[in-house]
């Protein structure tokens, strides 16, 4: 075979290569180019965050408007302090409160986000003071076994 | 009787000082290709035609057993996780395994099978017709001309084949899980998105492909090179490449997940 | 066996260990073994410059390793083997290559490069050590196949080629870099009495025409004869007989009349020495009660 078309094979061969790599990085593992100024941060604390994880979508009414950029633990007040980087095309308002919650019994884990009504909004860097922590199953079942024995001997309703 | 009992002893240990010794051998044999490089690397059109016959040969296989695995993944892979109601998780799970698992490991498998097998016979026919000799005689290295160039482009086409691999096993899981029974296409691209992390599963997994391609393909020629030059021993030779090849593979995967997740 | 390695072997001027020499190729006391096994033993031999030598032997007498030994593919255990005024034995690997790259040699079967054409495989010395413009390669490969009477093959590819074709595109590689020293490994193996006349006259006609000096180890004797100047006769790893091919032709020796007469029975015998006699193999004998 010719020199000349097994140099185009091989330059489609490693074409094809680096668009694989290309397909990896841009659809399957998401690489988008966020830049700095399309995303602003805020930042909320948690009692417990469950399974959350870093690149965990944040919601606001089921729709996507950012992600958890990273997790790490207060040292003094011992919360988990959840950085998110919000789209900068949404807004929220002073009072918004965050929840963690469950995508299904047993999907990944989110950041949800509820509206206030403060005409106020968040500044970037901002703290989002109402957050629930996250449910997580074992305390769950556990509070509830406790309620249920109980409430089984004294027939006290101690349900919140 | 006492030789009876010690008799398979002693050949566990010839075998194990026989491996040993060819761990050293093949130790030095690859320093001896790297020490060679620098002639294939400058006449870089050696490594190419050497590329045509290791990786772009070796495409179809690795197109058509990439769409296999994955519709076999998806079709799997939906059975078990629609028990536990997450039938949506399908992409991540197609994608997860391709990028850290299965594509690394079975593209390489199939590369040891098709290029390294072939690259063993080709060079230990060479040694067999006396072509090494006749090169040396020449005043040329076969090692430099012969050996590099093919060891470089077995290297270079293995991450290229993985990551195509990759990408045919993620439109096979596609192929099942939307098309066929109808999942939404949504939920299968965003589930994938929102676990597979660049650096840890893509990145890792290519890393991964590129020290198979370099065992393979050090097995390959050193067997080829090692070979005993008759038809018996080029073929025993080729043998010894593929199934060296997959223990190695199979070996070095675990040591190599349990250095990167 | 006859052993007459000493009363055969005129060399022996024992010069002190210089190496000023005016043979071009000169062994003295080379013995060589593979691990225990002895392949040559106690070897003298001188060749001068320009000269057309043969080595006959039986097969396994250790004459293609008298080859290895002068291309420094094998290093002896003992002894000097010298190639133009330099030791082999002592050269580094450089030295080495630039040696062989004086040198052409035809191997047993050609051993034509099977992944290249054969305008490439001819072309192949040329391109590793010159840096010669496209052009004047092509005409160097051209004048070499044109020497060799296959021009007009050069498109093809090895597998392509009878086997007298491919013995003279191989002669055509190892004449490319026009060698000071040309070594013939069988260059007769396995030829149709046409082609092996071919080549035979070829291997003159160019090592005349070049002014070479060509060493050739082959057990065809009657083709042999008729091109060299000078033959060696190896048997066991040592030389029995040597001389010009009417002194070989007319010699004495029972073992060189064996070996030129082609006879089944002489020095020589057939069957492999045996410990045991064939009867007690067999369990017939009763010697053993």
């Amino acid at each position: 075979m010719k020199r000349s078309i097994i140099d185009l094979w091989v330059g489609i061969f490693v074409a094809i290569g680096l668009a694989s790599i290309a397909f990896l990085s841009l659809k399957v593992a998401n690489l988008t180019p966020q830049s700095a100024d399309k995303s602003y941060a805020l930042y909320a604390e948690f009692d417990n965050i469950g399974g959350l994880k870093v690149k965990a979508p944040v919601k606001a009414a089921g729709v996507l408007v950012g992600r958890v950029s990273s997790i790490e633990l207060d040292r003094k007040n011992y919360m988990a302090r959840v950085n998110l980087s919000i789209d900068s095309q949404y807004n929220f308002s002073q009072d918004t409160s965050a929840e963690i919650l469950t995508a299904g019994l047993l999907g990944e884990q989110y950041v949800g986000l509820v509206q206030g009504g403060d005409p106020e909004d968040l500044k970037p860097g901002g703290r989002i003071a109402l957050t629930s922590s996250a449910l997580v199953l074992e305390q769950l079942i556990g509070k509830f076994m406790t309620s249920f024995a109980e409430g089984g001997a004294a027939k006290d309703d101690k349900q919140p | 009787m006492f030789e009876t009992l010690l008799s398979p002893l002693r050949k566990l240990g010839h075998w194990v000082i026989e491996a040993i010794w060819r761990l050293g051998v093949i130790s030095r044999f690859f320093v001896a290709i790297l020490m060679n490089s620098g002639q294939s690397l400058l006449r870089f059109h050696l490594v190419i035609r050497e590329m045509y016959f290791s990786g772009v040969l070796s495409l179809i296989i690795i197109v058509v057993s990439g769409l296999f695995v994955g519709m076999v993944l998806g079709l799997q892979g939906y059975t078990t996780l629609v028990r536990f109601g997450s039938a949506d998780a399908l992409g991540a799970l197609v994608a997860l395994s391709l990028l850290r698992e299965l594509g690394p490991v079975l593209a390489a498998l199939l590369f040891a099978s098709r290029a390294g097998s072939a690259m063993t016979a080709e060079i230990g026919l060479m040694k067999a017709t006396e072509q090494l000799d006749a090169m040396s005689v020449m005043a040329v290295n076969p090692i430099a001309r012969v050996v590099a160039p093919r060891f470089w482009a077995g290297v270079l086409s293995m991450p290229i084949l993985a990551a195509l691999f990759n990408v045919m096993g993620i439109i096979g899981g596609y192929a099942v899980g939307v098309l066929m029974i109808g999942l939404d296409s949504g939920s299968y691209w965003s589930q994938m998105q929102a676990n597979v992390d660049l650096h840890v599963d893509v990145v890792n997994g290519l890393i991964k492909s590129l020290f198979f391609g370099m065992a393979v393909t050090l097995i390959a020629v050193y067997e080829g090179f090692d070979a005993t030059p008759t038809a018996a021993g080029v073929s025993a030779a080729t043998t010894r490449t593929v199934v060296t090849s997959a223990l190695v593979i199979l070996a070095l995967d675990f040591v190599l997940t349990a250095f990167m997740f | 066996m006859p052993n007459n390695s000493g009363s055969f072997c005129p060399i022996f001027l024992v010069i002190e260990n210089s190496v000023s020499t005016d043979s071009f190729i000169e062994f003295r006391n080379v013995s060589f073994a593979y691990g225990e096994r002895s392949i040559l033993k106690n070897i003298n031999l001188s060749i001068p410059y320009g000269r057309f030598v043969a080595i006959m032997g039986g097969s396994g007498s250790g004459k293609t390793t008298l080859l290895r030994l002068i291309s420094g593919q094998v290093h002896p255990q003992q002894g000097e083997v010298i190639v133009g005024g330099r030791h082999v034995e002592k050269m580094s690997t450089r030295e080495l290559f630039e040696h062989r790259r004086r040198m052409g040699m035809l191997f047993q079967f050609g051993a034509l490069f099977t992944d290249l054409s054969v305008f490439d495989n001819v072309a192949f010395p040329i391109r590793e050590h010159t840096h010669l413009p496209d052009s004047m390669v092509h005409d160097l490969v051209l004048m070499k196949l044109a020497a060799v009477g296959l021009r007009g093959t050069e498109h093809l590819m090895p597998a392509e080629l009878s086997g007298g074709m491919s013995r003279r595109i191989a002669l055509a590689r190892a004449i490319a870099l026009d060698p000071a020293l040309m070594l013939y490994d069988e260059p007769f193996t396995g030829l149709d009495p046409i082609s092996l006349g071919a080549i035979a006259h070829l291997i003159k006609k160019l090592s005349d025409a070049l002014g070479t000096t060509s060493v050739m180890v082959t057990h065809d004797v009657q083709h042999s004869l008729n091109i060299v100047d000078y033959v060696y006769f190896v048997a066991n790893g040592e030389i029995v007989a040597e001389g010009t091919p009417d002194e070989v032709r007319a010699s004495s020796s029972p073992w060189v009349h064996q070996f030129v007469y082609g006879e089944a029975d002489g020095p020589v015998h057939l069957a492999y020495p045996a410990t045991t006699s064939l009867a007690d193999d067999l369990g017939l004998g009763g010697a053993h009660v």
